[in-house]
């Protein structure tokens, strides 16, 4: 199957990547090309075949509902790319998202 | 006494332990040799004065034991690929969205290679995120291959050497770290061992801790030894498995003695041989290595039989749906909020869209817009679930054979080195790389890579042993008999300590 400028421009909005405008046409040809070539798998009848998610059998393990790390408010916060403006480096900053 | 850089694990135990060399004296031939080695580009950091104190706590352990137990790996220098976390030390993945990232702890992995005695060199650098087979993903740029191109083909053009492990491939290659992490989603331990003559496993899904391992695709991501020999492989590799109960997929089976497996014997064993692995175009020289591997097995005592995996060529097209779905799922926690690089947008959106339009290079940013549309609605049937579908069909063929044969004897990558530049223009030339590789990362099988001949332009090629789950010590048994028999002992010429 191939993809349009626009698909392009969807998934990559889904995907919360910029992508500029010259670059769509480009990437739709590659993307494409990906997606073609993948096709091959319709080849293969997979009518009766349950999906496989993981090379494990069993089911995960549960772990015991305890609190066993944690008080590391600073370790959290320490690699945070936009310091705490409060100064208190006690939290993430982002821009304003409530008017 | 040999050039200490020249020596390997086993060897090394045996000088430590007999107290004719230090680990400081150890550790620091191998910080100067990577530091001549700069010009190859095979590391992101090197952390030599971390190296020294661990070193000398080494030694001071090793006194103090005064001939008693010491660590599997007391005293031995190692590298460290760039997607293992490792505390206060710069951890990058090969990306720019992680510029500066220091994690405040450290992977179960470097972890459990620390409490073994083991001495820390630095980071190697890799493709972006692991995704990659030639290393020029990378955003530090390609890594450069110790291994050259000689004779009448010989133009000293920059060898890739494979990836996404290309940086610790090279550093055993080249001959600045005695061992070096790895990981492996896709063929990211076995295809650079490939290409620069080393020795490289990855074990079966679970056997490594994926704990602190920065994650691309977590069904198939698993960790590995890169080695100058098997035995220095599987000593390693004991090192680093085990039970991890902080990664719910880790396996709580006993870790083997993987060395005690290295008897040398064959005989009896049943060895598969895939038609399938039969490729049209594949190089005269890769088909008659194969075939050589196939004699030295069949003369060590191993009956060869031919199998079929029918679903082979079906592997690469689906890893290609499930890698890039999981990895748009996992590279979503890179937003500039947390960690890494922020690029400031007027909202929180814009945000988020220049962050990863700036810190994404342009082989992530196709992965993670292909893994977003095959999981986006309208296409995840069509796409993710056949995908996943054909990955059961792929496994169930190893578990037909595996009831046949006790291993599986292939190449380990199509064709020898390439030059920087050669295929970054393809991405699917550059996906078939992992042809020979990627069918064991869909089964979260165990297989090994070892050096066993040079190409017509004197390049090495890798025999890969495939074995069943959970059977790594079969895994090299075979492995330690192939490499006896290839007896490979050519090393690349120094030119680097020249170049800087």
């Amino acid at each position: 199957m191939s993809v349009d400028k626009a698909t392009v421009a969807r998934i990559a909005h889904l995907a919360r990547i910029g992508v500029g405008e010259d670059e769509l046409e480009p990437l739709a040809a590659e993307l494409s090309g990906i997606l073609n070539w993948i096709e091959q798998l319709n080849e293969v009848d997979t009518e009766t075949v349950p999906p496989m998610a993981s090379v494990h059998d069993e089911a995960l393990r549960w772990r015991a509902d305890v609190i066993n790390d944690g008080g590391k408010q600073a370790d959290v916060v320490a690699n945070a790319p936009d310091g705490d403006n409060d100064g208190d480096g006690a939290f993430f900053t982002v821009p304003k998202v409530i008017e | 006494m040999a050039e200490l850089t020249e020596i390997g694990i086993a060897e090394a135990r045996d000088l430590l332990s007999k107290g004719e060399v230090s680990s400081v004296e150890l550790t620091t031939a191998h910080s100067v040799a990577m530091a001549e080695a700069q010009s190859l580009n095979a590391m992101i950091t090197e952390t030599p004065a971390q190296a020294k104190a661990m070193a000398a706590a080494s030694d001071a352990r090793r006194a103090q034991a005064d001939g008693g137990e010491v660590g599997a790996l007391e005293g031995i220098p190692l590298a460290i690929k760039d997607l293992f976390c490792t505390n206060d030390v710069l951890t990058t993945a090969g990306s720019h969205i992680l510029d500066g990232f220091k994690p405040p702890y450290e992977s179960t992995v470097t972890d459990k290679l620390w409490k073994a005695g083991a001495v820390m060199l630095g980071k190697t650098n890799m493709d972006e995120f692991a995704m990659g087979s030639s290393n020029e993903t990378s955003y530090y740029g390609p890594v450069h291959n110790p291994w050259r191109r000689q004779g009448d083909g010989g133009d000293n053009r920059n060898l890739v050497p494979g990836g996404s492990s290309g940086g610790s491939a090279t550093a055993v290659a080249g001959r600045f770290a005695m061992a070096a992490t790895a990981t492996d989603t896709g063929g990211s331990i076995r295809q650079p061992a490939s290409f620069t003559g080393t020795v490289g496993c990855k074990p079966t899904y679970g056997r490594c801790s994926r704990w602190g391992v920065v994650a691309f695709a977590s069904s198939l991501d698993q960790a590995g030894p890169i080695t100058r020999s098997v035995r220095d492989n599987a000593i390693m590799l004991g090192a680093m498995a085990g039970y991890d109960p902080k990664d719910s997929t880790s396996a709580n089976k006993a870790v083997p003695d993987f060395e005690a497996a290295l008897t040398g014997d064959v005989r009896g064993l049943k060895i598969g041989v895939p038609k399938e692995f039969v490729l049209d175009g594949m190089p005269v020289e890769i088909e008659a290595l194969w075939q050589q591997g196939i004699g030295w097995l069949k003369d060590a005592g191993a009956e060869i039989v031919d199998i079929s995996l029918p679903h082979t060529k079906y592997a690469l097209p689906a890893y290609y749906i499930i890698a890039p779905a999981e990895a748009s799922s996992n590279l979503a926690r890179y937003d500039g909020v947390r960690f890494g690089l922020r690029v400031d947008g007027s909202d929180l959106t814009e945000m988020y869209e220049n962050t990863r339009a700036a810190g994404f290079g342009a082989e992530v940013r196709r992965r993670v817009l292909i893994g977003t549309y095959v999981l986006s609605a309208g296409y995840y049937d069509a796409y993710y679930l056949k995908a996943q579908k054909v990955r059961r069909l792929i496994t169930q063929d190893f578990r037909d054979v595996y009831e046949q044969v006790d291993a599986i004897l292939t190449p380990s990558a199509p064709s020898a080195a390439f030059a920087i530049g050669e295929k970054s223009d393809d991405p699917i030339s550059m996906y078939l790389n992992d042809v020979f590789t990627v069918t064991a990362n869909l089964a979260g099988l165990p297989g090994i890579s070892i050096p066993a001949g040079l190409s017509d332009e004197g390049l090495p090629l890798g025999l890969q042993v495939l074995a069943p789950a959970f059977d790594e010590e079969t895994m090299y048994r075979i492995a330690g008999v192939l490499e006896e028999a290839a007896a490979f002992t050519a090393q690349p010429e120094k030119w680097w300590r020249s170049a800087s």
